[in-house]
């Protein structure tokens, strides 16, 4: 039994049946991220004023992989169209430029952008405690300027508390501090003051901070700039009773719904490019039997594959202004 | 495929030359759409008896609260992890609640669904448009096992510790965000985090259905059918497929978000400062519940009409067939789909009007949920008026879709007044809106896939079922139906809530609930009509395996039907059709002045008209 139009297309439709299906997928899955960024529109739109970082995410990092995947759209394109022409070492080449794109997409996102975040610690403060902390939020200078409070002190962690599970990575930051402040011995005591690395309270946090506590009054520190900025030799300390919420975290998707929002749409988002590039390589590889039986079919399936990946591709164009810029 | 049992002579001939299949390709991994519709039935017809037998479970509670249920209880108290919830046979509050749950999650997204929709529409959508299979047979496939997955994860998370999702076929956060969490449970193998899992299998198998059915519709109809010349069923498929195909993927979105809540401890539906049992719990919070309930509304309100469209279509199909005229209104209903389905994806805020969305947000929602009742009322009249002046063949399918149009125009007719704000607020989670959705469903729904059943039975085995025994099962079960349903009326108006685990007390004595007190004698009147109701579905379940192996042979129409499942032979084989296929009129010409028979078949050239040939060529059907 054969299927009609599973090759050529229907003439009262113009389409073949692979290409249809494809585009009936794509729309649930413009449905299936539509409510995904529904999530992120509804939990920021109700997030209160200062609950919802900005600019935290590397820009230039990110700008590179937005260049990647739109280079990959375009050497799709050009695989096909080799395909088209009957140029099978063309296809192969193109085919194989993108692999690569999508595999350094993911290179970037899992070995550096994931692990940055995961490495990274930030603490909300109470309310009522936040005049404490003014020399780290900077508070007046943003009211004077009408901008939104700052209530988060992030930055890396170099104390945690007795029996918390950071405990451990604290000690290794905490080296790590110590090691570079024995290298560049010029930072030292910067302010007039030796770095703390340890507390005497148990219950306090050490934290080595990010330039905008560091300096929360310089415009230079506003966020969100493009270039990252490193992490400054300042450290705070903040008392366990002054946290807000049941306990502080890395930035991991339960600290905050920003970085729950974050990891799951770009989760997904990196599965579909996995996705994608298995199927390639699949295209690339053993997949290509298809071409020396019947290059029409291959063709097609290449052609359908590619609408699949401009598809992530335009996922990506949503993700990167909303987490990257916004 | 030689070795299907042919009963027609035509078929002699139909042989497969090339490969035979295995048992296996045959039955279980196969990709012919009959079969895997014939799967989905029997899978869907089971969990339609299991969440069946769930409520009558709850219903022993209601009428006799405290009391073990006879037989039953003590089988309960005694299986493994479900005796947990039946301290000496006797159904605990939480038991109540699970039973509940999954019996709201089983009836939706494991027996109806999966029998209106994907069963009837894999049987009959490719043999209606002259197909030889679905566009995409692995994917077709690849559908119901994904679905069989997420059936064996529903019944697995009964016997996790803790026992099986608690929420409500809901699920709301963030009561559904904390249920089944702490040292006693595992941090995925427990019910709620099991429900998710199921849910995401399940929808993504609606999904490559959806996918599957729409691209068979829009790219296999044969020479010749044009979309108006398209069976009505074929169209109410058509439109539920793509309510399905973007409605669902809302939910799988909201059902990942929950599952990051329960494992990850993200904050999406976990609002600030959450405290349970007196104790702050572990979530950072600044989520909002109420994200959940529009992300699931969005899609369970199309759902709806998933469930009642495919019965509205088989009604369709039956009514023409048994009046021996065309269904009244043929393009009004096509319309009316449309506009349905379109509408469907703008009301779902009906559902939240407590959740004190403003004035302005509830007007937009009451205008257009008063709006999408038209063309509900548009569908039902159309095939109330085709009942006019024909003389009707009240065959078993028949009596089924006639008991239809007043039971689904009670439950519609209901929906109305709970369109308004005000209205709402008194009846909302009330008994009330257990009877609204259940007239639509029960009587309407399953009554659909009853009539189905009956009318496409021939086409599936060769044999008719037992008329007899098919009238006792109606007689039976509109009777019960009506007594299990239309109390909970009368009691939602008297205020009765939804999710009392005893129905508002044990008797006048042992009030739980003074509000319940006039109404409360009617907890045991509907859980014996329920029981009845159960007792009703013997003789068809008797039938039906009876007649698969004794009923009556037929040949390829019996029913002397138009559409073109009927050319196919009586069960069709693998490809379908034993001819060339072509369609040369529209769906229903019944009794057509001057013809020599009351139907004219789609397939039937005339010579008088030249056929229409859309400008599509089949690959010939006998070179398998
Ligand atoms: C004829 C037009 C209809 C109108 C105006 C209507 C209106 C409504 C409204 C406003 C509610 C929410 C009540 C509440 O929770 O307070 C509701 C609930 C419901 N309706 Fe309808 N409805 C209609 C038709 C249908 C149909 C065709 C179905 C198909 C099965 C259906 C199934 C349901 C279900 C399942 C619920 C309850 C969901 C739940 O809370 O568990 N309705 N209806
Ligand atoms: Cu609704």
């Amino acid at each position: 039994m054969q299927i009609p139009h599973e090759v050529t297309a229907r003439p009262d439709t113009g389409l073949y049946n692979a290409k249809l299906g494809i585009w009936l997928f794509l729309a649930s899955e413009v449905m299936l991220f539509g409510g995904l960024f529904s999530g992120y529109i509804f939990l920021r739109l109700g997030a209160e004023p200062g609950y919802w970082p900005h600019g935290l995410l590397n820009v230039p990092v990110g700008t590179f992989n937005t260049a990647v995947l739109i280079l990959s759209s375009v050497t799709v394109v050009l695989a096909w169209a080799s395909l088209k022409m009957r140029q099978f070492s063309r296809y192969k080449l193109y085919m194989g430029i993108t692999i690569l794109c999508g595999i350094l997409f993911l290179v970037v996102k899992l070995a550096y952008e994931y692990p940055q975040k995961f490495t990274h610690f930030g603490v909300f403060i109470k309310k009522d405690a936040l005049g404490k902390y003014e020399q780290y939020l900077g508070n007046q200078h943003l009211a004077a300027l009408k901008l939104d409070p700052r209530v988060e002190i992030s930055g890396h962690l170099l104390d945690a508390p007795k029996g918390s599970h950071y405990e451990k990575v604290a000690q290794e930051n905490a080296e790590h501090f110590r090691h570079l402040l024995h290298e560049g011995g010029a930072e030292h005591g910067e302010h007039g003051e030796a770095p703390i690395v340890t507390t005497d309270d148990p219950n306090d946090y050490v934290i080595q901070l990010d330039p905008a506590n560091a300096n929360p009054t310089d415009p230079a520190n506003e966020r969100p700039s493009f270039w990252a900025k490193p992490q400054t030799m300042k450290t705070a300390v903040v008392q366990a009773a002054d946290i807000d919420g049941p306990h502080p975290s890395m930035y991991i998707p339960r600290h905050s719904p920003y970085f729950a929002v974050y990891f799951t749409i770009t989760g997904l988002h990196g599965l579909h490019v996995l996705g994608g590039v298995l199927i390639f390589i699949y295209f690339w590889g053993p997949g290509t039997e298809l071409y020396r039986r019947n290059p029409e079919h291959f063709t097609n399936r290449i052609e359908v594959v590619g609408l699949f990946w401009h598809f992530v591709d335009l996922v990506w164009i949503f993700v990167f202004p909303l987490f990257y810029l916004l | 495929m030689a070795s299907h049992a042919h009963d027609d002579a035509h078929d002699a001939h139909h042989d497969d030359h090339h490969h035979e299949l295995s048992f296996w390709e045959k039955y279980i991994f196969s990709t012919d759409h009959k079969t895997i519709g014939i799967q989905y039935a029997i899978t869907g017809l089971l969990f339609l008896l299991f969440g069946f037998c769930l409520m009558m479970v709850m219903r022993w509670q209601l009428a006799h609260p405290g009391t073990a249920m006879p037989v039953i209880g003590p089988i309960l108290g005694s299986l493994p992890v479900i005796k947990d919830h039946f301290p000496g046979g006797v159904m605990s509050p939480d038991g109540y609640n699970e039973f509940g749950a999954m019996h709201g999650t089983i009836m939706v997204f494991f027996g109806i669904v999966p029998i209106a929709f994907a069963a009837f529409g894999n049987f009959v959508v490719p043999l209606q448009i002259g197909a030889p299979d679905m566009t995409f047979p692995r994917i077709n496939m690849a559908s119901y096992w994904t679905f069989f997955i997420s059936c064996v994860i529903m019944l697995a998370s009964f016997l996790v510790p803790g026992g099986a999702a608690k929420s409500g076929w809901t699920s709301y956060p963030p009561l559904a965000g904390i249920a089944d969490l702490g040292p006693a449970y595992h941090w995925f193998f427990n019910g709620q985090s099991l429900w998710l899992t199921g849910m995401i299998f399940n929808i993504t198998a609606s999904l490559l259905g959806a996918v599957n059915f729409i691209a068979t519709i829009i790219q296999l109809r044969a020479p010749g059918m044009t979309w108006m010349r398209l069976p009505f069923f074929v169209w109410a498929q058509f439109i539920t497929a793509f309510l399905l195909l973007l409605a669902f993927p809302p939910l799988e979105a909201a059902g990942i978000f929950q599952f990051m809540d329960r494992v990850f401890g993200t904050s999406f539906f976990m609002p600030t400062g959450l405290v349970v049992q007196q104790q702050l719990t572990d979530w950072s919070g600044g989520g909002s519940p109420l994200l959940w309930q529009h992300l699931f509304w969005f899609l369970a309100h199309p759902e709806v009409y998933v469930l009642i469209l495919p019965g509205i279509g088989i009604i369709a199909e039956v009514v023409a067939n048994n009046t021996r005229k065309p269904i009244y209104g043929y393009k009004a209903m096509v319309g009316a789909i449309f506009v349905l389905g379109f509408l469907s994806f703008i009301v779902w805020a009906h559902h939240m009007y407590m959740t004190g969305m403003g004035a302005k947000v509830a007007t937009f929602f009451q205008i257009t949920t008063v709006v999408i009742s038209i063309p509900s009322v548009i569908l039902i009249t159309a095939l109330l008026l085709s009942l006019w002046g024909a003389s009707i063949r009240f065959t078993v399918p028949m009596l089924f879709a006639t008991a239809f149009m007043p039971m689904f125009g009670i439950g519609g007719l209901t929906g109305i007044p709970l369109a308004f704000n005000t209205v709402d607020l008194y009846l909302h989670d009330t008994y009330y809106i257990i009877a609204h959705f259940h007239y639509i469903v029960a009587p309407g729904t399953i009554f659909a896939i009853f009539a189905g059943v009956y009318h496409w039975f021939p086409k599936a085995t060769g044999r008719m079922m037992n008329e007899f025994l098919g009238r006792v099962h109606f007689w039976l079960s509109l009777i019960f139906i009506n007594g299990l349903f239309f109390p909970m009326f009368l009691q939602g108006m008297a205020g009765v809530h939804r999710r009392w685990a005893d129905g508002g007390g044990a008797d006048l004595d042992h009030l739980t609930y003074e509000l319940a007190r006039p109404v409360l004698h009617w907890n045991p009147f509907m859980s014996y009509a329920a029981f009845l109701l159960g007792a009703a579905q013997i003789p068809f379940i008797f039938n039906f395996f009876w007649s698969i192996w004794n009923g009556r042979k037929v040949g390829r129409n019996p029913w002397e039907a138009t559409t073109l499942e009927w050319d196919a032979p009586s069960p069709p084989p693998h490809g379908n059709f034993d001819k060339e296929i072509a369609v040369y009129r529209g769906p229903y010409e019944y009794s057509v002045p001057g013809a020599e028979t009351d139907f004219t078949p789609q397939s039937e050239p005339t010579g008088s008209k030249t056929p229409v040939v859309a400008p599509v060529v089949h690959a010939p059907l006998s070179a398998h």
